[in-house]
């Protein structure tokens, strides 16, 4: 029966991600293609002053892409420290600058790690024009780079890769726009709030009275799953009945969160004249988050450990109307994808269990991964693949007859080497420097022994790799974390947007080789197989040491 | 001095697009579901209130809500909810789950006494009580509780409130709400609105 459930829904969601791959995948190819502008973008254009038609050298993309973000930035922290003086803040005083900081840095680079709880915290305005307009942009551009990289491959001898702002304003407009006005509506009829009531105070039929909240919260939760963010209008995110009311929206969340990274190997298909290329890209997606699912959920279904076989079954910190599996779904997708929203609590799951979301996130978030990013970093593992084959085999390496010479590699390992570094430097250091680690340990952790260090390791990996889920007991609304985990945040987005941008100029600058006998066939699932296998190993080599000292040393314990 | 023309250059660019997209993506979006839900759907954009029979507005169909007394004691006559992390339990503006970790202690404690408790409370044997009896939710607002917990209680409420037993078993089963599809999460039973309709039997 339990499999019975866990295989209908996952196959329920496979077909309409199915029915959506070509359509849209094709829709966003042409998207980032055609030069056609709208007469409103025309006026757009004219009135932030660039001309659609320029295009870019890959240092003036980054440029766009820097700028944009930092200003996205200061415009979210400004917003949350007016907070005071903003209309509908609900009363809330002005956001603490350390809490400001670390909140603009999680929007701005597409992670919505959140230290605060919303209803406690952020008002309307903040929430509807700070923290909502990241959502979107912040996804658009992550597409808008991923878009350069397929550039890259198919461009030959170009010194540019595109505009970024005609990217940004197409990816927003064109795209996440109106793909979130049908998927708000849907929402609704589910049963999301979508109003500006604030809270209300109502005597319970046991004579009881509770506050309930009011908002516009389904605006927010469509593009908050569909842009991959997954910062929750509420504190309990996906979990809340308000955010979250049924099965069905549980499920349609899903379709939300993996209808774009799903799609996007279509479109890299497309764009570099090979559907091919993209069947072959999502096989190895699709590979991965079939085994990370069946894993997750069979774990928890076994709901092994002290709590869960006291209690007959793992539902600690889970919804009764998702049940195990509807959780386990959502905490697969939210964690393969980089939403990081919720709808069960990871830090309650059983211990193996807890340590699936993590290797989600230290696999790089590319099994399909966040809009835009997972795309990118998988096509950056592809390269390293084809060059690991072509040590094999003792021939250059050539990946869309395009050939992956020092530049190319040395690029694409720094790339691999950010997230761990950041992963693992800012685990060590929570308990390495002296006065931290008192910190950490009597003001953060919530839990007590082992799992405790799960829990900061759990953050680390959240921000470096911008997902944003937590081991939520953890405390991160202290000096340490909002600074530490807001740098790991900015460094973990932006150093391999600058390393993806890089690589996507030197392809383009290219010539195409012709593929000859001698080429590894990239599109066969030998091939396919050698990209799971790569991904896996790259991430089981860096990460089974700290993974021994947390959640295996307690689920095997 | 040209890159930092470029890079001022760049800057006004950005403020500028973020301002557009802070009027068109932040408000004008917002505004226009808003407008939709409001006119559309405007019980469930407004919270899908929950009413007794008098009309008066009792909470929400989706959040869930405490049925206990000011101490904090679970009120026999009325169908019992999971334990809440929300604030002090069903607080509508605190969700949270209890975020406590498998070998967690407290946790465990937690759970022997809440199978006591249910156990003693309703005459049953502590193996009986269900999973979702003695665990917190996620939200800490979950309006739902297993068919097997509603059911667990039904002799409990009907001895409490002078009615026949079959008669709220019956009432119980006639608010088992089936898995969405039939196959997607699990079969509930809403206790606000399984109360409201025991509030009525008696009418």
């Amino acid at each position: 029966m339990g499999a019975f459930l866990a295989v209908a829904q996952a196959a329920t969601l496979a077909l309409i991600l199915a029915l959506l791959y070509r359509p849209l995948g094709d829709y966003m190819a042409r998207l980032y293609t055609s030069d056609r502008d709208w007469k409103v973008e025309r006026g757009l254009y004219r009135l932030i002053g660039i001309d659609p038609r320029a295009e870019q050298s890959w240092p003036a993309y980054l440029r766009g892409v820097l700028a944009f973000s930092v200003v996205g930035l200061l415009f979210v922290y400004a917003m949350q420290r007016a907070q005071a003086v903003l209309p509908y803040s609900l009363g809330l005083p002005a956001v603490p600058e350390g809490l400001s900081f670390n909140t603009a840095a999680s929007f701005v680079a597409n992670t919505n790690w959140q230290s605060y709880s919303p209803e406690l915290t952020m008002g309307y305005t903040v929430q509807l024009a700070g923290l909502a307009v990241q959502n979107f942009v912040s996804a658009a551009v992550g597409i808008a780079v991923a878009i350069t990289l397929v550039r890259g491959f198919a461009r030959r001898g170009s010194g540019t890769i595109g505009n970024f702002w005609v990217d940004l304003f197409r990816g927003s407009f064109r795209l996440l726009l109106p793909l979130s006005v049908i998927g708000a509506i849907v929402l609704v009829i589910g049963g999301v709030v979508q109003n500006f009531n604030g809270f209300t105070e109502v005597t319970t039929l046991a004579g009881n009275t509770q506050n309930l909240p009011g908002g516009p919260v389904a605006s927010q939760e469509v593009i908050k799953l569909l842009g991959t963010n997954g910062g929750g209008f509420f504190n309990a995110n996906s979990a809340h009945p308000f955010e979250n009311p049924t099965a069905w929206t549980n499920l349609f969340q899903n379709v939300l969160m993996l209808a774009i990274p799903f799609a996007l190997p279509r479109t890299f298909g497309r764009i570099v004249g090979s559907n091919k290329q993209g069947y072959a890209i999502l096989a190895v997606m699709a590979t991965l988050y079939v085994i990370s699912l069946v894993a997750l959920s069979a774990l928890e279904a076994g709901g092994n450990g002290t709590a869960p076989e006291l209690a007959g079954g793992a539902l600690e910190g889970k919804e009764q109307r998702y049940g195990i599996f509807g959780s386990a779904l959502f905490g697969t997708t939210s964690t393969l994808t980089s939403t990081g929203a919720v709808n069960s609590m990871h830090d309650s799951f059983t211990a193996l269990g807890g340590m699936m979301p993590m290797l989600n996130m230290m696999l790089g978030e590319v099994a399909p991964g966040g809009v835009g990013s997972g795309l990118y970093g998988m096509l950056v593992l592809a390269v390293i693949a084809v060059f690991i084959a072509g040590l094999l085999v003792g021939r250059t390496p050539e990946y869309l007859g395009k050939k992956i010479g020092p530049r190319e590699i040395k690029l694409a390992s720094l790339y691999i080497l950010v997230t761990p570094t950041l992963v693992l430097t800012g685990t060590a250091l929570s308990f390495a420097i002296p006065g931290v680690r008192e910190d950490v340990e009597a003001t953060s952790i919530w839990n007590p022994g082992i799992h405790g260090m799960s829990e900061v390791l759990y953050a680390f990996t959240s921000a470096s790799n911008n997902n944003g889920s937590a081991f939520a007991g953890l405390t991160a609304n202290t000096p340490w974390f909002n600074t530490a985990l807001g740098v790991a945040m900015l460094l973990g987005r932006f150093i391999p947007i600058v390393l993806v941008l890089a690589l996507a100029g030197s392809l383009a600058a290219q010539d195409k080789v012709p593929a000859t006998a001698g080429t590894l066939p990239t599109h066969r699932p030998q091939f396919v197989g050698l990209l799971v296998g790569v991904t896996v190993i790259v991430t089981a080599l860096t990460y089974f040491p700290v993974l021994t000292l947390g959640p295996l040393a307690e689920g095997l314990n | 001095m040209s890159t930092t023309r470029t890079a001022a250059r760049t800057h006004w660019v950005a403020i500028r697009a973020m301002l557009i997209f802070t009027l068109v993506l932040g408000v004008a979006y917002t505004l226009v579901v808003t407008g939709i839900g409001q006119l559309v759907l405007p019980a469930q954009a407004n919270g899908s209130v929950a009413r007794d029979a008098s009309g008066e507005v009792v909470g929400s169909a989706l959040i869930g809500q405490s049925f206990a007394d000011a101490d904090g004691d679970p009120l026999p006559e009325w169908f019992q909810p999971r334990p809440s992390a929300a604030g002090d339990g069903y607080d509508g503006g605190a969700s949270s789950g209890s975020n406590q970790g498998p070998e967690n202690a407290d946790l465990i404690a937690a759970i022997e006494e809440r199978k006591s408790q249910i156990a003693e409370f309703n005459g049953v044997a502590e193996a009986d009580v269900p999973a979702d009896a003695v665990t917190a939710s996620a939200s800490g607002l979950d309006p739902h509780i297993s068919p097997e917990y509603a059911l667990l209680q039904a002799a409990r409420v009907a001895n409490e409130r002078g009615l026949p037993e079959s008669e709220v078993v019956e009432l119980v089963e006639s608010r088992i709400q089936a898995r969405d599809l039939g196959y997607l999460g699990e079969p509930t039973v809403n206790v606000l609105q399984l109360n409201l309709a025991l509030a009525e039997l008696e009418g």
